[in-house]
């Protein structure tokens, strides 16, 4: 956190628990690179 | 969930005899669970293109075992299962000491723009990554990805009031760093001492023969 930032959000809600979740989402959100797109293509190809 | 979906090996056995429609509906729900993956996956290695590596790793193995999946239960539950034990075999092979990049992770993790996170996305990183990885992937599942207590039991394979414990710890670890002023810091030559170091003591700790148990 930055040292200006209050250490806690809402009550019962901590500052990091939406940094969390934020961090996972934006993982989440992030466009899939070629390579999974490939990947699942094949999957057919591979399984027969 | 069905069983726990043990290692597949990719190749070498008999799979594919669903009819084409259950293949086509499996196929079609393992893509929707791909950002997740790649979510769960970056929260436990810390590194982008390993975590890809670990997810299309795990994709190709839930595809050979998609005969052990049982349809209208939670594919993201049954993947994530694959992912954990596949992460958990590349720590004990050491795949990934001494690769945590803490400037591709920095570069990463930026909140998107008009999205001002309160917290740095990087100090929020660096921050999971100093803890012990089982509270870390408790929390991770629990906090970020929304499964239930006993849904993260099933897929840790150990008791819900163990991931209790896990995610209650974790969350008092994230606390108490914040309240104190101590969240990891990345430092001026990049390094991020805090973290690597957690890593590589788990590193040791798998490697020798423990467990994220």
């Amino acid at each position: 956190m930055r040292p200006t930032a209050s250490s806690e959000g809402k009550r019962g809600k901590p500052e990091w628990a939406d940094g969390l979740r934020h961090l996972y989402d934006s993982v989440v959100n992030e466009p899939l690179p070629d390579s999974f797109a490939d990947l699942i293509s094949k999957l057919d190809e591979s399984g027969k | 969930m069905t069983d726990s979906p043990a290692p597949a090996g990719s190749t070498g056995e008999p799979r594919n005899n669903r009819p084409e429609h259950q293949r086509i509906a499996f196929k079609r729900e393992l893509t929707g669970v791909i950002p997740h993956l790649r979510a769960f996956a970056r929260g436990l290695c810390g590194r982008p293109d390993l975590a890809d590596d670990l997810v299309q790793e795990t994709l190709l193995k839930a595809w050979a075992a998609q005969e052990r999946f049982e349809p209208g239960t939670s594919m993201r539950a049954w993947t994530f299962v694959i992912l954990r034990n596949a992460y958990l075999t590349d720590m004990r092979r050491n795949r990934f000491r001494g690769e945590y990049d803490e400037g591709v992770a920095e570069r990463t993790l930026t909140a998107p723009a008009g999205q001002e996170a309160p917290l740095h996305l990087g100090d929020m990183h660096r921050a999971l990554m100093t803890l012990p990885p089982e509270r870390r992937e408790a929390l991770l599942l629990v906090g970020a990805g929304g499964f239930s207590y006993e849904e993260a039991a099933e897929i840790c394979q150990c008791a819900v009031g163990t991931i209790k414990s896990r995610v209650g710890r974790a969350r008092a670890a994230l606390t108490r760093m914040i309240e104190s002023g101590e969240m990891p810091r990345r430092t001026h030559d990049g390094e991020d001492s805090a973290a690597h170091a957690s890593i590589m003591r788990d590193l040791d700790h798998v490697s020798h023969g423990g467990s994220l148990e």
